[in-house]
C-alpha cells in the first residue's frame, strides 16, 4: 500500500512539474505555475518521508536529522531569497543552482559509499552523478562570484588544454572504474572524481565572462537537472529522474537559444573566447569623429518625437538606473510620446536579465519588445536611446565579415531616424570590438553615468 | 552485444521514459518569450532541487550511529532544501514584479 501511495504522490508531483513549467512560459499564468510546481515538490517530499521503503522494507528513519536539515535549509533559503536585492538576482539563481548540484554530488557519493554493488550500471550512474553534480556545484559558485563582481575572468592560452586534460581524466576514471571495478576501488574512484570534477567546474567557468554569461548560466542550470536525473537512476526514484530530465532538457534548449542569439556554437562559447582583442579592428576607427549631444538636445529630441525606443544593456544594471529609466519613460509618455524597450536576448548577464531588471522598476511587460518585433518597428521610430548596450547594437555584426561578432543578430537601431548613445566613455564593449555605430552620422553620444544622465533628462523634460 | 541487448530489454520502459521526458522538456518550453527567460530558468532550477528526495532517502536509511553518513546526509538535505525553497521563493518574487498595467 505504501509503495502505491508513494508512486501516486510522485506521479502527481511529476504532473505538477510539467504543468508548472508549461505555465511558466506565459506571463499571465507564470505565478500559478510556480506555486503549482512548489506544491508538487512539497507533496513529493511528504510522500518520500512517509511512504519510502528500502529493499529491506525499512521505512525512513532519523527524522530528527531530516527535520533539522529541512528547517535550516528553509530558513536560510527563504531569508536569502527574500533579502536579496532584485539587481542581485542573477547571482542568487546561480547560487541556488550550485547548492542543488552539491546535493546531487553528495547523494551520489552516499549511494556509492553505502552500496556494495559492483554492478557496472550502478557504478557508472553513481560516478556520473558525482561528476556532473560536482561540476554544477563549483561552476555555479564561480558564476555566482563573477556575477557578484568578486571573481575576475581568468584567461590564459593553456587553459583550454588544462581543461581538456581534466575532462579526459574525469571520463577516464569513470570508464576504468566502471569497466574493471577490481583495478580501482569504488570509494577511491568516488573521492577522486569528486575532487577533480570540482576543480574542472572552477576552471571551466573561469575564462568565460561578460556577454557569454547567459549561455553558461543556462548550461549550468541544465547540468543540475542532469545530475538530478542520475540521482534518480541511482536511487530508482521516478520523480528525481523525470524532474531532472525535464530541467536538463529545458536548460539545453535555453542554452541553444542563447547561443543562437549570439550566432555562436556552444563549443565556441566554451572553448574559444573572443579573439582577445587581436581582431578588434582598431585600425578602422582611427581618427573618426563622434558627435556629442547635450542633455538639453536629447530632451527636446525625445519630447517632440512620436515614437522613442530605449535599448537597455548590462550598463543599465551596473548603473542601477532601471528606476530612473522608468521615470524617463513615464515623463515622455506624459508628453504623448510612445515609448517602448527593445530587448536583445543576450543583453545582460543571464537569459532575460533586462526583463527582470525593468520589471523591478515597474515597467509593464507589454512595453518590453523582443528583438525581431522591435526591428520591425525601427523604421517608424524617431529616436533610439541606447543605455549601457554596445555589442547588441553593433552594425559590424551585419556588414563587416572581419568582425568577431559578424553574423550575430542585432537590434537594427540605424533603421530609426536618429540614435542617442549613453556612454560613460569611449571604451569599447565587453567583446573589445570597435562599434561603427558611434561614428555614424545618425548617432550622437551623450557622455556620463546612465543614472545621472537619465535623472537630468527627467528634470529637463519637466521644464519643457 | 548480448549484454547490450539484454540491458535494453530489461530497461526498456526506463529508456522509453527517458526519451519521452527529454522531448517533453523541450516541448514544454519551446515557445517561451524572452520576457520570462529568467523566471523560467529560476523555476526549473527550483525543480532540479527534486534531488532533495535522494537526500531524504539516503539519510533516512543510514544507521543511527553512522555519524559520517548522517553528517553527509544532513548537509545534502540542507543544500537540497536551499535549492528548493530559495529557488521557488526567488521565482515567486520575480514573477510578482511582472505586471501588465499599473
Amino acid at each position: 500500500m505504501s509503495e502505491f501511495l508513494l508512486e501516486l504522490f510522485y506521479i502527481i508531483g511529476c504532473v505538477t512539474f510539467i504543468i508548472g513549467l508549461k505555465k511558466l512560459s506565459s506571463p499571465d499564468t507564470a505565478r500559478r505555475g510556480n506555486y503549482l510546481a512548489a506544491a508538487g515538490m512539497i507533496l513529493a517530499m511528504l510522500g518520500t518521508i512517509l511512504f519510502e521503503k528500502n529493499e529491506a522494507g525499512q521505512s525512513i528513519g532519523n527524522f530528527g536529522w531530516i527535520a533539522a536539515g529541512l528547517i535550516v535549509g528553509t530558513g536560510v533559503g527563504y531569508y536569502m531569497a527574500v533579502k536579496v536585492k532584485m539587481t542581485a538576482m542573477p547571482q542568487m539563481v546561480s547560487f541556488f543552482n550550485g547548492t542543488g548540484g552539491a546535493c546531487s554530488a553528495i547523494i551520489a557519493s552516499m549511494g556509492l559509499f553505502s552500496g556494495s554493488s559492483t554492478d557496472a550500471g550502478f557504478l557508472l550512474v553513481a560516478y556520473l552523478g558525482i561528476g556532473v553534480g560536482a561540476i554544477t556545484f563549483s561552476g555555479s559558485m564561480i558564476a555566482f562570484g563573477k556575477l557578484d563582481g568578486k571573481i575576475k575572468d581568468l584567461r590564459t592560452n593553456y587553459m583550454s588544454y588544462v581543461n581538456l586534460a581534466l575532462l579526459i581524466i574525469v571520463v577516464g576514471i569513470m570508464a576504468v572504474a566502471t569497466v574493471s571495478p577490481q583495478t580501482i576501488d569504488s570509494a577511491t574512484a568516488g573521492w577522486w572524481l569528486l575532487g577533480i570534477s570540482t576543480v574542472y567546474g572552477v576552471l571551466f567557468v573561469m575564462p568565460i565572462g561578460g556577454a557569454d554569461m547567459p549561455v553558461v548560466i543556462a548550461l549550468l542550470n541544465s547540468l543540475s537537472g542532469i545530475a538530478g536525473a542520475f540521482g534518480g537512476l541511482l536511487y530508482g526514484n521516478s520523480i528525481m529522474l523525470i524532474g531532472g530530465i525535464l530541467v536538463g532538457a529545458s536548460g539545453v534548449i535555453l542554452s541553444a537559444l542563447m547561443c543562437k542569439a549570439m550566432n555562436r556554437s556552444l563549443l565556441n562559447v566554451l572553448i574559444g573566447n573572443f579573439g582577445g582583442g587581436a581582431t578588434a579592428g582598431g585600425a578602422a576607427a582611427g581618427d573618426q569623429v563622434v558627435r556629442e549631444a547635450t542633455v538639453n538636445d536629447t530632451a527636446i529630441m525625445c519630447a517632440y518625437a512620436t515614437r522613442v525606443c530605449i535599448v537597455p544593456g548590462y550598463g543599465l544594471a551596473v548603473a542601477q538606473a532601471q528606476h530612473v529609466c522608468h521615470e524617463f519613460e513615464k515623463s515622455l509618455e506624459a508628453k504623448g510620446v510612445e515609448v517602448y524597450f527593445a530587448i536583445h536576448p543576450v543583453a545582460g548577464r543571464m537569459p532575460g536579465h533586462m526583463n527582470v531588471l525593468l520589471a523591478e522598476a515597474d515597467v509593464p511587460y507589454p512595453k518590453l519588445i523582443e528583438m525581431d518585433q522591435a526591428n520591425g518597428m525601427m523604421p517608424q521610430t524617431d529616436v533610439v536611446i541606447i543605455v549601457g548596450a554596445n555589442d547588441v547594437v553593433n552594425p559590424a555584426a551585419e556588414n563587416d565579415p572581419s568582425s568577431p561578432i559578424y553574423g550575430m543578430p542585432i537590434i537594427k537601431v540605424l533603421d530609426a531616424k536618429s540614435v542617442i548613445v549613453m556612454k560613460r566613455s569611449m571604451r569599447p564593449g565587453y567583446a573589445g570590438i570597435e562599434n561603427p555605430l558611434f561614428f555614424h552620422e545618425k548617432t550622437k553620444l551623450l557622455f556620463g553615468d546612465a543614472k545621472d544622465t537619465l535623472g537630468k533628462l527627467v528634470t529637463e523634460l519637466k521644464t519643457l | 552485444m548480448a549484454s547490450i541487448t539484454s540491458f535494453f530489454l530489461e530497461n526498456q520502459e526506463m529508456i522509453f521514459l527517458i526519451i519521452l521526458a527529454i522531448y517533453l522538456g523541450e516541448e514544454v518550453i519551446a515557445n517561451v518569450p524572452s520576457v520570462l527567460h529568467t523566471p523560467l530558468m529560476s523555476g526549473s532550477n527550483a525543480i532540479s532541487g527534486v534531488v532533495i528526495m535522494g537526500s531524504i532517502i539516503a539519510i533516512g536509511h543510514a544507521a543511527p550511529d553512522d555519524y559520517l553518513l548522517l553528517s553527509f546526509g544532513f548537509l545534502a538535505v540542507v543544500l537540497g532544501t536551499l535549492n528548493v525553497v530559495g529557488g521557488f521563493a526567488v521565482t515567486g518574487r520575480m514573477l510578482a514584479m511582472f505586471k501588465k498595467k499599473k
